[in-house]
């Protein structure tokens, strides 16, 4: 059984890419391995002050595998440093009540972080620092802090690509690129 | 039952006499369109997934506009437009509009449709939200990461789900004091910032009929702010005629069919809206800029492939001539093309950059992305503290300009300029007879 463990990390609605990595470091490149680091150490750093930082000062990870939000996460620019950046601060899974569209593809296409959608508002259930357990498979997150569990849903019609591990292995699996 | 006109394109692109909401299909790709925040990364999916040496599908395909870090010292920015410069060598890519050339151009989404690269009916991705734009001329248009835009590369291809369309239907005539802007401000503050996710919206009706190819493309460029997949106008004599003054390649428009299915379909009527702003910090935060004189601003900012258009200077020079601004107002034409529309047109005998200097705005700047998002920290109109920002670029998020502090209204360069000559912001009326 796939399953995803650990601290979480929660935020509200509208959560946009300006917000999860602001564009003074867009100039990093996700290919180059030492930028692709520098990225996740950003992540998150333009949520406006009075949020608990995402990355502490002078860490380059993160110590929450698991963000859970509220509706439209990851609004805005189409920048793949977005998913980048919580992939690269170590970040397994996103849980939104919904997210903004190229966002989502963006997740599924790199095979950064799983996109999974909350049947309810789950950001309300959840207070960040929080432990948290994902059933991948059985489509279910455990509040281990409160005891609660909830189901989430299926990945639905990018399930292949996601299981193959992105649009490239996805492709060559079902034969359109070699 | 019919298709509307995004389906007709994808089906087309598809290779498929029919195609639905909800299907996903390959399409063949017609653009792809990169520039220097995205285009190395997409360089280095590609090179990574298809081999060092591979090339690309189509080189007259590819389409790379550097505009975002261009007029800055940053060394890792000058470092990311080197590598584009070495990969458009290595694959001999005829269409690189490169900085610091007379073959430069400014910001994509301007400079794209400018240089001939849409035509109504085909397919267009780029490594940017605001790609939506090009739908302005009746193609499909949408924003894609580095991954997508590394397989388009080396395939010509993409695997796309067809949207659902939300049809908006603008009728009546457009008063002289209404933008683009304000249409799609209002339709954003109606359907809300997640309203269109995932769906295409479809604009027509008689008051989209009268707009400038420039003012459709107002409207198209924002629908990613209620998360739109693509914004969509069907061709008309218009677009013909601006097409094939940039362009000799041909192309065939498709339109929607009558029974197309939509899954809503709302209707305006253009004489009863009014100029208005998006307060911070969501666009779809609507309201009337007559019914918001008290907020007091600290600078102005003209500029964006949203209102940095010649069609944008003119209608700010409208409001501006004769009059003087009380706030530092910017100004950052989208492309050079723009820029030296504001030296040669003319307005009761004076050009736009003669009566912009009399008003007291900042000196023109140099075309490109500029504030419109922040950048390195020596971006030209960056916000660095609290500064209040009337602006007519898209995007009101915390931070977007630069600063987390700053508060950014948008609107449409009439209302901006209006409300640079006040210092607060005002409906563009008080200064219309
Ligand atoms: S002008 Fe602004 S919105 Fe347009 S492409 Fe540049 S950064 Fe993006």
């Amino acid at each position: 059984m796939k399953t995803i463990r650990g601290s979480v990390y929660v935020l509200k609605d509208d959560i946009d890419t300006d917000q999860i990595i602001p564009a003074q470091y867009l100039n990093l490149v996700p290919t180059i391995p030492e930028e692709y680091t520098k990225l996740g150490s950003h992540a998150l750093s333009g949520l406006p002050d009075g949020h608990t930082l995402f990355v502490k000062p002078g860490a380059i990870k993160a110590e929450y595998p698991v963000i859970i939000a509220g509706r439209n996460f990851g609004c805005g620019s189409s920048r793949e440093h977005a998913p980048v950046c919580l992939g690269a601060a170590g970040v397994k899974a996103v849980i939104a009540e919904s997210y903004a569209r190229i966002f989502f593809r963006n997740c599924v296409a790199t095979g950064e972080l799983y996109p999974f959608e909350s049947g309810q508002r789950l950001c309300d259930l959840f207070k960040t620092g929080d432990q948290a357990e994902i059933n991948v498979e059985g489509a279910q997150v455990t509040n281990l802090t409160s005891g609660q569990s909830y189901s989430i849903k299926e990945l639905g019609a990018v399930a292949p690509v996601v299981e193959a591990g992105g649009i490239f292995a996805y492709a060559r699996k079902s034969g359109i690129i070699k | 039952m019919g298709m509307t006109l995004t389906e007709k394109i994808l089906a087309r692109a598809a290779g498929k006499r029919v195609v639905g909401p909800g299907d996903n299909v390959w399409v063949e790709v017609d653009i792809l369109l990169t520039h220097d925040v995205c285009g190395p990364g997409t360089i280095g999916v590609f090179q990574r997934e298809f081999g060092r040496m591979a090339k690309v599908w189509d080189p007259s395909k590819v389409v790379i506009i550097p505009d975002h870090y261009i007029f800055t010292a940053d060394e890792m920015s000058h470092r990311n437009v080197e590598s584009l410069r070495t990969f458009v060598k290595e694959q001999s890519l005829p269409y690189y509009y490169d900085p610091g050339t007379p073959n430069y151009k400014g910001v994509c989404h301007v400079a794209l449709p400018q240089t001939g690269h849409v035509r109504p009916g085909e397919v267009i991705f780029g490594t940017d939200s605001h790609t939506c734009t090009h739908g302005a001329l009746g193609a499909f248009a949408t924003g894609i990461g580095n991954t997508d835009a590394g397989f388009i590369m080396g395939t010509g291809k993409l695997l796309i789900k067809v949207p659902k369309t939300l049809r908006f239907t603008v009728d009546g005539t457009v008063p002289r004091y209404l933008m683009g802007k304000d249409i799609i401000l209002k339709i954003i503050g109606d359907i809300g910032f997640d309203g269109a996710s995932y769906c295409a919206m479809e604009f027509r009706g008689d008051a989209i009929n009268q707009l400038s190819i420039e003012e459709r493309m107002t409207i198209c460029n924002m629908v990613i702010e209620a998360g739109g997949k693509n914004g969509i106008i069907a061709p008309d004599e218009k677009t013909f005629e601006y097409v094939k003054a940039r362009t000799d390649k041909p192309f065939e428009a498709l339109y929607s069919d009558t029974d197309a299915r939509v899954e809503c379909d709302r209707v305006y009527d253009a004489s009863k809206l009014e100029p208005c702003v998006a307060e911070p910090h969501v666009p779809s935060n609507f309201a009337l800029a007559r019914e918001r004189n008290d907020v007091k601003l600290d600078r102005a900012y003209i500029g964006s492939c949203t209102g940095g258009k010649i069609t944008d200077f003119v209608a700010a020079a409208r409001i501006l001539k004769g009059q003087k601004v009380a706030i530092p107002t910017f100004l950052v034409p989208a492309t050079v093309e723009v820029a030296e529309a504001i030296m040669s047109s003319m307005i009761d005998g004076k050009s736009l950059v003669e009566i912009f200097a009399e008003a007291g705005c900042e000196d023109v700047a140099p075309p490109s992305c500029a504030a419109c998002l922040g950048g390195p920290t020596d971006t030209f109109g960056r916000t660095t503290g609290k500064e209040a920002v009337i602006s007519t670029t898209n995007r009101n998020f915390p931070g977007r300009m630069g600063s987390k502090q700053s508060r950014i209204y948008l609107a449409s360069p009439l209302t901006a300029a209006a409300s640079a000559i006040r210092g607060r912001i005002t409906d563009p009326r008080e200064f219309m007879s």
